[in-house]
């Protein structure tokens, strides 16, 4: 394997630019991948940007423009660096370039999202925990039972009905949508996110009902990625714990919870930091379906929507920003992990 | 002649009962695992349902009957009817048959194309290996629902399609799997015996390596059945996957959305019919992987 002795020699420099290689070249997969898909549609390019009744002459000079008459690898260097221009094409529907469209949406993804994994990351890791100390006994079966049914319910459907229940009956929460039309256009953009930009603004009751918006599909997406966090931490722990050293702890009359918690939960909390990672990046992408039930004014609701309109620029563009995001958090993580991981060569230098 | 034809049919003879005995210990081993077998009967219930679901039904699921549209679960129509009066239970029984469908299709090629990349990467090794573990790792840092979407907004809506863009995000993680066994393998010394018998790399990878990683690889598709079919039902809910008037679940889900808060039923039934079959194939697969899984079973 050339990459390992590539980085013997180098070491931590060499491990750098391998990781940066490898991002690179997935990057250059997901566009290579995307680019494959658009060119599988059967409409025709030309057609969905000078509308059906374009003359012939300028038919044939869009054509060229678009530069089709190139041979394929030629079209997919012009697609990919316009890519990295930030060029994403411009969206059928709303006529506008597709990245500004993807810049308005994203905010509101993030931060369902975010608020989301923080649900999840706070009550799924002291689950994963829980499970595992009292492995084989009542608690353990109950967090796995939980965690099983997030696994197997489909998070639309779990979302229409929390809607009729907690909506429609108990009249706990607010319905669909970010806020009630009523605080719409209160709060000036700030950062995108309404929650964040109102506690700036100092409005409080813009914030409470934006709030009451946000809680119910931010508790499904914190459910969703709390089924997968807390299995990771039960069996990372189940496996700490079953450690030498922790045995050691204990009989050097460590508390239960200095054992447990200090001893254990510190070693398994290492590759934590890869799973919530990758939860991070499904909830973006989770966030596709329950947008579309919630009308959530983010990247999902828009890709889906543009999917009905066969708007394909502006599907291929989401795909590649969410792809492109998902692929980063993952080199994050890895870099984060080999920082944390004392047996890691990074630190060692 | 004769003697070596007799050895030979007599030792086919014993490894067709040693592997008549080592399903028959799996069989009692897994009987012993009661989520396991939960899991086994919710599916064996589907399986009647999608075979027996023209006797089963009680009413024609695409016969629309406007004078008892949107009418509760009752007597005459057990989970109530939809906006157009055809009986929701009729329809969740024929939707059986497509969910099975969706996950045979996408079970059937996605596993068998995972499965010959892996074992070839794995044991040709050198650039062949480099290469396509490059693409299958592409395609594992994508997010597969957009993919999947992506591929179906290209494709055209349809059954066939979702199956088909399920199946084109959803085999790299078996290539994965078989390159780790065919890793393990390649240089066994079973293997080296077969080379120096001058059999084929063809025949190495095909008869030698790839049942080999079967296992592995079996677990794995019960345990990714549960996502086919959540993925299926989301692609059906946002109106990419089986086409209305086809009685698939998510597409059930989906024109059920209007009715939600005064006619609950007509997204909750389905719903629950996804639910409950995930669940099984969750059951199923967790039991399969803690009998199956050789990490598992070396370190118990």
């Amino acid at each position: 394997m050339p990459a390992v002795l590539f980085q013997r020699v180098l070491g931590f420099t060499g491990r750098i630019v391998t990781l940066f290689l490898t991002v690179g070249i997935t990057l250059l997969g997901l566009v290579a991948l995307t680019f494959c898909i658009g060119r599988l549609v059967p409409i025709d390019p030309v057609l969905s940007v000078v509308g059906q009744k374009a003359s012939e002459e300028v038919y044939q000079r869009v054509f060229l423009e678009m530069g089709l008459d190139k041979p394929l690898w030629q079209q997919f260097l012009l697609y990919a660096g316009k890519l990295v221009q930030g060029d994403f094409g411009t969206s059928f529907v709303t006529n506008r370039p597709v990245l500004s469209d993807l810049a308005g949406f994203f905010p509101a993804t993030l931060e369902l999202a975010t608020l989301g994994l923080l649900i999840g990351t706070l009550v799924g890791v002291p689950a994963g925990v829980a499970a595992a100390y009292w492995h084989g006994r009542w608690p353990d079966y109950l967090i796995r039972f939980i965690g099983l049914i997030g696994y197997s319910v489909p998070i639309f459907w779990l979302g229409l009905v929390g809607l009729f229940i907690f909506y429609s009956r108990l009249d706990w929460v607010s319905g669909p949508g970010q806020i009630d039309v009523f605080f719409q256009g209160i709060v000036t953009p700030v950062t995108g996110a309404l929650l964040i930009d109102s506690l700036i603004a100092g409005e409080g009751e813009v914030f409470g009902n934006a709030l009451s918006h946000i809680v119910l599909p931010a508790a499904l997406l914190g459910y969703y990625s709390l089924a997968y966090i807390s299995r990771m931490t039960r069996s990372m722990m189940l496996d700490q714990l079953s450690r030498e050293y922790v045995l050691t702890a204990r009989l050097k009359g460590a508390t239960e919870y200095r054992a447990v918690m200090l001893h254990a939960l510190r070693n398994a909390a290492i590759p934590l930091v890869t799973v919530i990672a990758l939860s991070y990046g499904g909830l973006l992408e989770g966030s596709v379906l329950v947008e579309t039930v919630f009308a959530w004014p983010g990247i999902g609701n828009y890709i889906a929507s543009s999917l009905f309109r066969a708007d394909i620029n502006a599907v291929l563009g989401g795909t590649v920003l969410v792809g492109a995001v998902f692929i980063l958090l993952n080199m994050v993580s890895d870099v984060v992990y080999q920082m944390l991981d004392p047996r890691s060569n990074l630190r060692r230098r | 002649m004769t003697v070596a034809n007799l050895t030979h049919a007599e030792s086919r003879r014993q490894l067709r009962r040693a592997r008549l005995g080592e399903f028959g210990r799996f069989a009692r081993r897994f009987a012993r695992n009661p989520l396991g077998m939960i899991g086994l009967a919710i599916l064996g219930v589907l399986l009647a349902c999608a075979i027996l679901a023209p006797l089963l039904a009680p009413h024609d699921p695409y016969l629309p009957d406007l004078v008892r549209r949107l009418s509760p679960p009752g007597a005459q129509n057990w989970l109530g009817t939809d906006e157009l009066g055809r009986d929701i239970f009729s329809r969740i029984l024929h939707g059986a048959r497509l969910t099975l469908l969706i996950v045979g299709l996408v079970v059937a090629t996605s596993a068998p194309i995972g499965l010959v990349v892996g074992a070839v990467a794995g044991t040709a090794g050198g650039w062949v290996d480099a290469v396509f573990m490059r693409i299958t790792d592409v395609f594992l840092a994508v997010p597969k629902l957009l993919l999947a979407l992506a591929f179906v907004a290209a494709l055209g809506p349809g059954i066939v399609n979702a199956a088909l863009a399920i199946t084109l995000t959803a085999w790299p993680p078996y290539a994965r799997l078989a390159r780790a066994e065919a890793l393990i393998v390649r240089d066994s010394d079973y293997v080296n015996a077969v080379r120096l018998a001058g059999g084929s790399e063809f025949r190495i990878v095909f008869r030698h390596i790839m049942p080999m990683c079967l296992s592995s690889v079996i677990v794995r598709m019960t345990l990714d059945m549960a996502g086919i079919i959540l993925t299926a039902a989301g692609l059906g809910f946002i109106g990419l996957g089986a086409q209305p008037p086809l009685p698939e679940w998510g597409a059930m889900i989906s024109t059920g959305r209007k009715f939600i808060f005064d006619q609950w039923w007509v997204a909750t039934m389905p719903g629950l019919a996804i639910f409950i079959v995930s669940l099984g194939f969750n059951l199923l697969g967790d039991a399969m992987r803690d009998l199956l899984d050789p990490h598992l079973r070396r370190r118990a």
